[in-house]
């Protein structure tokens, strides 16, 4: 019997269709990194002193560490010295920056309605607040009125630096400090843009905030920071789309996360990352090297991150929550797929220190190809945590027999009381469940996604609707082949 | 419809079927009986194309648009869009599908086939509804992953549901009488004998003749070693029933 159809790995490759490159003037600093680079990002964008000090402070910590090396990922050593730390388009300077999203330029207008954001006045998204970054800088934040409204700041964090240095003063890297960790500190060195938000006590933010980052130049890094706040009782949800075009060389995208939860506050982070993986060969990709961290510092607050990591060469990231204030609750919920020869190293870390803390992790790990996915979660329930519980439910897919999944969980209690559950699965879709959804007249690619998404279901679930119809469709184009 | 000559197939090198033939009509129904090892199961994944099974010898014709077809060459998919049904002895679990997601995608992809628009969500639930009295399935089973912690009895009447979504020409239904209790074959039996229409046809893979008490075969094949040794009606059945498959093996 020919069996060609029915036995080939369906999954050899998928096509970025985000991979188009703007043509577009920028203003891009010369490679390598030093004092003099950290000072002009500093001045193209008119920062304060006390920015600068922080920054060359991060930069001289930077300097004295060393790339950390235990993550269960391989890649030639990075020279920092060949990268741009800035890039920006020229009509983006901030003399000339356009006051509305309606007097962009019309390029960038174009760009992101290709990646399905649409900014023009017309045909913006309601319900939604989008701040949209290109390379180093924020073009701009949609549906600003309701947002001024509700009293809600959501801009861009160089806006932020300007306009509430309080705030900034006072949050910035109080959750993941500058000696936090290597590409923590590079980046509170040059970060350039990202978004900042803060939610004032007792507000419910009506609509839900965005911000969507695109890679553009060559040869440059992204460093955006980002960094919410939500007072006492407030609440938001808080959405994370990426995309950069395809491109031969690897790029360097280091992001930081900060998180803040107040008393009785909560908040949700959800990020759908599909950074180019870089080819079937393993060719280029972006290395997304990312820092994210939630404090739940209030009475009864709540953090939770959902991520679909979707692309990248390779991933190295792990949303955390630091359970500080008592009775207040962390969750984690993830779908990492890797195809090809992507690698990825992700999960998150709970660190309980109130009494009566919550956590829950769910991960769900699918590898293709000859890609390899690994969880990596720490546990942590301090002396001080009475009565805290977590649970732990980390599932790995195999799809074909050349890739690999590793789970590494660290449990670490130093309080009696605790209650940990944890739970790990490894399961290889069976010839078996495929040819059942065949022989109802699925094809293959059909049936693979169907059974992958099944798989995924409860971290999908957890994503706004919107995005969990994005989520579905993104896995299933992933898992779409070339068979045939 | 579907003719089978001096089929050959193995599986993990070893051969179960050696040099099968069988015709079947639209508008029957045919009983395979025989024990156990005979290659009964083998015969029936084969013909939806178990990518486990090799075929090394022989052809499977199929009336496609009126012309005989090879069977063998089209993927399982193929040729489930094509009519062919498998009922499957030990149905999948499938976590975290809704059974009214993949009946609904498996049904529309079929339409799609046929050249039809598909049928909205909406539309389909309502059809599926009525579809599902047929086997006294309750409208919950909807939203439930599909087979995931279904007892046997469910899984075999979902089986059956299935068969009445998808409509297929040629029916296969593997041992569906196996782990039923005598109200749920009842039932299952019931709901294919409904199914039965003067333009598709049934195949019965079975152990016992109970089954056949329900649904009335045109034809009874014993299958031995890998071979088609005895045809009969339904009367050779109750003749197996009563003299066992001794008196077949010289």
């Amino acid at each position: 019997m020919d069996n060609n159809k029915s036995s080939q790995n369906p999954l050899e490759s998928y096509e970025y269709k985000y991979g188009f490159t703007t043509d577009i003037e920028t203003d891009t600093v010369k490679k390598g990194l030093n004092e003099d680079i950290i000072r002009l990002i500093s001045s193209k964008k008119n920062e304060p002193d006390w920015m600068l000090d922080y920054r060359l402070k991060a930069f001289r910590v930077w300097e004295k560490m060393t790339e950390p090396t235990w993550a269960h990922v391989s890649y030639p050593k990075i020279d920092f010295q060949a990268l741009s730390y800035y890039s920006a388009p020229k009509k983006m300077s901030a003399e000339s920056k356009p006051k509305s999203l309606d007097e962009l330029d019309p390029e960038l207008i174009k760009t992101f309605e290709k990646l399905g954001i649409p900014l023009s006045e017309q045909k913006r998204i309601s319900g939604i607040a989008v701040d949209v970054v290109f390379d180093s800088v924020s073009v701009g934040t949609s549906n600003k009125d309701v947002l001024d409204e509700a009293g809600v700041i959501f801009c861009s964090i160089s806006e932020a630096i300007k306009n509430h240095p309080d705030l900034v003063k006072k949050y910035l890297g109080s959750v993941v400090p500058v000696t936090d960790n290597y590409y923590a500190a590079l980046n509170a060195a040059v970060f350039s843009d990202g978004s900042f938000c803060y939610i004032p006590k007792g507000v419910r933010c009506p609509i839900d905030l965005s911000t969507y980052f695109r890679i553009n130049a060559a040869e440059t890094g992204q460093f955006e920071r980002t960094l919410l706040i939500c007072d006492e009782g407030g609440y938001v949800n808080y959405l994370e789309g990426c995309t950069a075009p395809q491109r031969d060389e690897n790029q360097l995208h280091a992001a930081v996360v900060e998180l803040v939860a107040h008393d009785n506050a909560e908040i949700k982070y959800s990020t759908v990352q599909n950074w180019y993986t870089g080819d079937k060969e393993g060719r280029g990709g972006i290395y997304n090297f990312v820092t994210k961290r939630g404090k739940a510092a209030g009475k009864n607050s709540k953090i939770s991150w959902t991520q679909v990591e979707s692309g990248s060469a390779i991933t190295w990231k792990y949303p955390s929550c630091i359970l500080q204030g008592d009775g207040s609750e962390g969750a984690f919920y993830s779908v990492a797929l890797t195809h090809d020869m992507m690698q990825a190293d992700t999960g998150t870390k709970m660190i309980h220190i109130g009494k009566n803390t919550k956590s829950t992790i769910i991960s769900k790990g699918i590898s293709t190809g000859k890609s390899s996915n690994a969880y990596r979660g720490q546990v942590k329930i301090m002396a001080s945590a009475e009565n805290a519980r977590n649970y732990s439910q980390c599932d790995s897919m195999l799809v074909g027999d050349q890739c690999s999944a590793s789970t590494y969980p660290y449990i670490e209690v130093k309080n009696k009381t605790a209650t940990i559950e944890h739970e790990a699965t490894t399961s290889r879709i069976s010839e078996d469940q495929i040819f059942y959804l065949q022989s109802r007249g699925l094809d293959m690619e059909k049936s693979i996604s169907m059974l992958v998404n099944g798989f995924c279901k409860e971290v999908f679930k957890e994503l706004p609707l919107e995005f969990a119809v994005e989520a579905v469709k993104l896995i299933e184009m992933k898992l779409e082949n070339s068979v045939g | 419809m579907l003719e089978i000559k001096n089929l050959h197939a193995r599986v993990e090198e070893k051969e179960i079927l050696k040099g099968l033939n069988l015709k079947i009509n639209a508008g029957e129904v045919h009983a395979i009986m025989g024990p156990n090892g005979s290659g009964k199961s083998t015969l029936s994944k084969v013909l939806a194309g178990h990518p486990a099974y090799e075929v090394t010898e022989g052809e499977v014709l199929y009336d496609i648009n009126f012309q005989m077809k090879n069977l063998l060459d089209l993927a399982p998919d193929e040729r489930a869009k094509e009519g062919i049904f498998l009922a499957f002895q030990y149905p999948i679990e499938v976590p975290g599908v809704s059974n009214f997601t993949f009946l609904h995608t498996a049904f529309n992809s079929i339409l799609q086939h046929q050249g039809s628009d598909s049928m909205s969500e909406g539309e389909f639930r309502e059809f599926l509804v009525q579809k599902m009295k047929l086997v006294s399935m309750k409208p919950e089973y909807l939203d439930r992953p599909v087979n995931t912690g279904f007892s046997g009895g469910e899984k075999k009447k979902n089986e059956i549901l299935q068969m009445a979504v998808l409509s297929p020409r040629l029916a296969l239904l593997d041992e569906t009488d196996s782990g039923l209790d005598i109200d749920a074959l009842r039932v299952v039996s019931d709901g294919v004998n409904k199914l039965r229409r003067k333009d598709n046809a049934i195949v019965l893979v079975t152990h016992y003749q109970r089954l056949l008490d329900y649904i009335k075969p045109d034809f009874v094949h014993v299958l031995l070693n890998g071979k088609i040794v005895e045809t009969g009606d339904a009367s050779l059945a109750l003749k197996l029933e009563d003299k066992g498959y001794d008196w077949l093996i010289n």
